[in-house]
């Protein structure tokens, strides 16, 4: 009996040992530490660590204008980045279930930005905004494509959502894909005799039925795009004059650059309480609309 | 009469669909093309073909970014922390599913809990945790802290695919004097090989083009992957676009010939991983 209890105890501990070792050391401890660096005043290379309660938390709720420019603008770019990779998503994949010819070569086509590193992809549109979409407009005179496109807030703003649709739509197509093949041919058969035009199938049958790859695809977008990093560094570095700074680069910024440890952490916490609030809001909310087929 | 109209168009769409495509790749052309046009060249003529190849703009930002050595580190970051990653997690969802304990069920719990912190809420701490434990500045420290990043995710995958394994196969090898562990690594381990291949690529994709992570924890330029040699470049030779973007060229490369060679699995790991996460 000893030994059996002793063997059980050697399994627990060699096959989830490591597991939550390497997790508590790499998660759960930082995590942690971020509630009491958040309540001190610490420029992360002295020792010294100065107490100041909830002073981090007072400044940024009422007097960091540049915290707030940056909550502002991720709101506003999360919501059109996420509609419009969503829309272009969903609408890839309706077309790219069809018998196309080439479908399968437009698949590959409109996922390839996906395995591009975001940072890689912020340099490779630096160039196309900079000197690309000049060339465009000096060819067809159009007037778009001569926009001083990084140059001010606005066209900023809309450069750094036009990157992300054309990235992530890709992505949310392939779960789509997966999503539409599923829906049963009967179902779809049935709606046909029963006299369905193509736009009542799709609002009356398919949309009901990818419910749950919406849910998830919703869920993707806006995480990744309320966390926008690497691209927003390498597209804009935050400028024009810190218009286009997301949340995540004015949380960098704020530890990295100014030395301000303990304000960063309490922004990152505030920032983790609201990633967490509107992604588990999200979740509820489409997993209701979600039916059995 | 219905049956060619429909099929008429069918081929329209394709048609409009290819042409966004088109559009779709233009930023591709864009680079390439530039990054073989001497540097008067890309000023004055964008859009064109260029006057002449200058494949010399590749030999010397291979020799300034160091591109062998980037490129290993890369390789070296990616295949070691994927394969600690695949171990522990496979590990710790097997024990977790099989002997559903208090402790167990609580740890799960807190696993998949975790997944939605995001990772800018903790680097400030974690810089100070990975210097306290001497891994700053090291390639095997960032290996440690992608265990920490990566388990939560590994685990829960692996948790929820081997739900579909029956118990009796396990048993029937415990009856057949397999210990717990060889009823693991010879029986479990070989039938989660589809998940093991979705989670492999998931987490190459991730650990390949990390930028913030990595960026904070090594800072010598031997020990830089290729985002960060590639940022290190891009940040000096600002607006010099023939060498960045020969530059840009060599960073996305590797990444594009692994998705071409394994484009089946990638779109299907993705798909799974985004059914089950």
């Amino acid at each position: 009996m000893r030994t059996k209890r002793l063997s059980e105890a050697a399994q627990q501990l060699v096959f989830v040992g490591p597991a939550m070792l390497v997790f508590g050391i790499v998660v759960l401890a930082p995590f942690f530490m971020s509630f009491y660096y958040s309540l001190t005043q610490w420029n992360g290379v002295t020792s010294e660590v100065k107490w100041v309660g909830l002073d981090n938390f007072a400044y940024i709720l009422t007097s960091d204008e540049g915290f707030r420019t940056s909550f502002w603008f991720t709101t506003r770019y999360t919501v059109a980045a996420v509609l419009g990779s969503n829309l272009l998503g969903f609408a890839l994949a309706l077309v790219l279930t069809l018998p196309l010819k080439s479908r399968n070569v437009l698949r590959t086509v409109f996922f390839l930005p996906n395995i591009i590193a975001g940072l890689l992809l912020g340099f490779i549109w630096q160039f196309i905004f900079v000197k690309g979409f000049a060339a465009i407009g000096q060819w067809t005179g159009l007037a778009f494509f001569n926009l001083p496109w990084l140059g001010t807030a606005s066209t900023a703003f809309w450069g750094m959502v036009i990157v992300s649709v054309w990235q992530m739509a890709g992505y949310l197509m392939v779960i789509y894909i997966a999503a539409i093949i599923n829906v049963p041919k009967d179902l779809l058969e049935a709606a046909k005799i029963d006299g369905a035009n193509r736009f009542h199938m799709l609002k009356s049958v398919i949309v009901p039925l990818v419910m749950p790859a919406f849910t998830v695809c919703l869920f993707l977008a806006i995480s990744w795009s309320f966390k926008v990093f690497d691209l927003n560094l390498s597209l804009t570095k935050g400028g024009p004059f810190g218009s286009t700074e997301s949340v995540a680069l004015n949380i960098y910024d704020e530890a990295f650059q100014n030395n301000r440890y303990g304000l960063g952490t309490a922004k990152a916490l505030v920032f983790f309480v609201i990633v967490a609030a509107v992604t588990s809001l999200q979740v509820y909310f489409t997993k209701r609309k979600e039916v059995e087929s | 009469m219905e049956e060619t109209r429909y099929r008429g168009g069918l081929l329209l769409l394709e048609i409009v669909v290819i042409l966004f495509a088109v559009l779709y790749f233009v930023p591709f052309y864009f680079v390439l093309v530039n990054s073989v046009k001497s540097f008067g060249d890309v000023m004055r003529n964008t859009a064109g073909w260029p006057e002449v190849f200058m494949w010399s703009n590749y030999a010397r930002v291979w020799e300034i970014m160091r591109y062998p050595l980037a490129f290993f580190n890369s390789l070296f970051i990616t295949v070691l922390a994927n394969a600690g990653l695949v171990v522990i997690s496979a590990m710790a969802a097997h024990r977790i599913l099989r002997k559903p304990t208090r402790l167990n069920k609580l740890l799960f719990a807190l696993f998949v809990a975790a997944m939605v912190i995001p990772f800018q809420s903790i680097m400030i701490p974690l810089v100070k945790v990975v210097s306290g434990l001497g891994m700053m500045d090291s390639r095997l420290g960032l290996i440690f802290c992608y265990f920490g990043f990566g388990v939560s995710l590994n685990l829960f995958l692996y948790h929820g695919f081997m739900k579909s394994i029956p118990l009796e196969i396990e048993e029937a090898a415990v009856v057949d004097g397999c210990t717990p562990y060889g009823v693991f690594w010879r029986i479990v381990f070989p039938l989660l090989k589809p998940m093991t291949i979705t989670v492999l690529i998931l987490n190459s994709l991730w650990i390949w083009n990390d930028f913030l992570l990595p960026s904070l924890v090594l800072h010598r330029p031997e020990i830089r992957t290729i985002p960060l040699q590639t940022y290190a470049f891009f940040g000096q030779y600002t607006k010099q676009w023939d060498l960045a973007l020969a530059g840009l060229v060599l960073g996305v490369a590797p990444m594009v010939a692994f998705f071409l060679a394994m484009q089946k699995h990638i779109i299907a790991g993705i798909s799974a991983g985004a059914v089950k996460g």
